[in-house]
């Protein structure tokens, strides 16, 4: 049985100039590997998604990723306000973006359906005035 | 050193005070040929004596060539210096460069195949998304380079006004860079044989001076024209094109960057993108002469001066298009780099290897060790390529501990020796 990988970065809201980057050294981790190059696509969108939800709308947040030669797993828990209605959220196109994310070229409401489309398991749970959970599998076989 | 820290994709490694260029890694860029102070890596480029094999030969000079001499040098007075010095026939590219960009704008307003489309012109650019960027490859537009257009139409026309064999005519682009080299000579990277071999800015670029300046610059105005001429700057190609939504990229670490976001998924409302490795474009190749900021504004001079008038019909051009004239050649292949381990249970354990190694480095990227920072030293360990005690900081810790270690030896003995009353009783 392989020993997983993991590695977890720490995210600040608001901070923009770095959003991306734990993102950015996934996805160099599974090349490294040599993970088939469709399955690295659809872990760096739901990976960046899953950043960039934590950097516009927490106060912090970590991001857990591990991998092994069957799964690659990406959790995250932030401090934040929380989601109230998560069907709504998962709706594409709903949005509660302010003008100047959207200005930045988020908040087209895609964020959570492109998680969920691009995960083989995807778990969501919030708490309003708490946080944010994401869990999500990607399976490598 | 240098070079080694230079290199966008750390391909290079200094082993025994010299440079080793790590060939799978390598994108041709040249900036290592660049900065380097003893120019020791150059690259190989051909000698005008190499194409005494070819009945008739035939230079195709990249525009960036025009841009190398004073302003009032015509685009057709350097052909007729490239005719001077030996060449049977000299033929322009910039002319291709516009039909090309006529292209790209049908491909694009015919295709909806996944936004944003890059630009497959910088050979050192299509190596990097073969390597680094695999995911990438169906958003390059397929269509052939100018040169090789150019390559193949000058052939054709050659072939027919002389009743020559293909094989008898020799096509040489004069490259700006090292890339463009690469991409016509070396198997592995060529896709097709239109062009037959190249030869550098800087090397011909005296023979082609002198030749200019003892026939007093004469060459014609106004045979050359077109928007093409503008190609050689960053965002010239956009300049041809009607499309919005355009970005112009140059050098690698912005490419780098830009391309991590096409493969998050961003930028989809993006078009097209020009992309070049040297961050000025092709007049910045590192084979060329002149300053890339003085070349650049030459460029933009003559695309003053010849470039409203265009060099072919643009309902000509459409035509061709539909007939596949501009089709690439040859699929891109991915050409991935190797992974840790074949087995990904092993590299896991190799994962785990280099983040223990990696916290026992200093962190100060020294490059000491013949490595361009930390981390890549400590890939290169896990993967046997070198040794922990390479890095000075690991050495000397070593060194402290066997020489602490020595020293209590001698203290003990020298404690016993003074007990037993010395070694003499």
């Amino acid at each position: 049985m392989a020993v997983p990988y993991t590695q977890s970065f720490d995210i600040r809201g608001r901070d923009f100039a770095h959003a991306g980057s734990a993102s950015t050294e996934i996805k160099s981790l599974l090349k490294s590997l040599g993970i088939n190059a469709a399955i690295v696509r659809r872990v760096a969108i739901a990976a960046y998604e899953a950043e960039m939800n934590a950097v516009m709308y927490a106060e912090r947040a970590t991001m857990t990723f591990s991998v092994t030669p069957d799964v690659v797993a990406i959790s995250l828990e932030d401090r934040g306000p929380g989601i109230a209605d998560i069907d709504l959220a998962m709706q594409e196109g709903w949005s509660t973006a302010t003008h100047e994310m959207r200005e930045m070229g988020f908040g087209a409401g895609m964020g959570l359906p492109n998680i969920k489309r691009n995960a083989d398991e995807f778990v969501i749970r919030s708490e309003v005035g708490k946080g944010t959970t994401l869990k999500i599998v990607i399976y490598i076989r | 050193m240098a070079c080694m820290h230079v290199c966008p994709t750390q391909a290079i490694r200094v082993r025994r005070g010299a440079a080793l260029v790590l060939h799978d890694r390598c994108i041709d860029c040249g900036e290592c040929v660049r900065v380097c102070p003893n120019t020791a890596i150059h690259p190989r480029t051909s000698s005008f004596s190499d194409f005494s094999g070819f009945r008739h030969t035939i230079a195709i000079p990249s525009p960036v060539f025009y841009a190398q001499f004073g302003k009032d040098v015509t685009p057709s007075a350097v052909l007729q210096g490239l005719k001077k010095i030996g060449f049977d026939d000299a033929c322009d590219v910039a002319g291709a460069s516009e039909s090309v960009s006529i292209a790209i704008q049908e491909y694009l307003d015919a295709n909806d195949s996944p936004r944003p489309l890059i630009s497959p012109f910088c050979p050192a650019i299509v190596r990097l998304i073969q390597i680094r960027y695999p995911n990438l490859l169906n958003h390059l537009i397929p269509i052939e380079s100018p040169m090789a257009i150019a390559a193949r139409e000058a052939k054709r026309q050659a072939m027919q006004r002389l009743g020559l064999k293909e094989s008898e005519i020799g096509v040489i682009y004069i490259t700006p860079c090292p890339a463009k080299m690469l991409a016509v000579k070396d198997p592995p990277r060529r896709r097709h044989g239109f062009v037959n071999g190249t030869i550098s800015i800087a090397e011909i670029y005296p023979n082609v001076l002198r030749a200019i300046s003892e026939s007093g610059g004469a060459g014609g105005e106004g045979e050359i024209r077109g928007l093409g001429l503008g190609w050689p700057v960053l965002g010239g190609q956009l300049a041809c094109l009607k499309a919005q939504d355009c970005l112009a990229i140059g050098g690698v670490s912005d490419a780098v960057r830009v391309f991590e976001e096409i493969e998050n998924g961003k930028l989809r409302d993006i078009q097209y993108i020009e992309v070049h490795s040297c961050p000025t474009a092709c007049v910045g190749g590192s084979l060329t002469v002149e300053n890339s900021y003085i070349a650049r504004g030459r460029v933009l001079h003559m695309v003053q001066k010849y470039g409203s008038t265009p060099s072919r019909d643009r309902a000509e051009i459409r035509d061709l298009y539909q007939k596949n004239f501009f089709a690439l050649h040859g699929k891109i292949p991915p050409i991935p780099l190797q992974p840790l381990d074949e087995d990904v249970s092993r590299g896991l354990q190799k994962l785990h290897q280099k983040r223990e190694l990696y916290e026992r480095l200093p962190g100060i990227d020294c490059g000491a060790c013949g490595a361009p920072n930390c981390s890549v030293f400590a890939e290169d360990v896990v993967r046997g390529e070198a040794t922990a005690e390479d890095c000075v900081f690991i050495a000397m810790r070593h060194f402290e501990n066997l020489s602490a270690t020595l020293l209590d030896k001698v203290r003990a003995h020298s404690e016993k020796v003074r007990h037993t009353g010395g070694p003499t009783s």
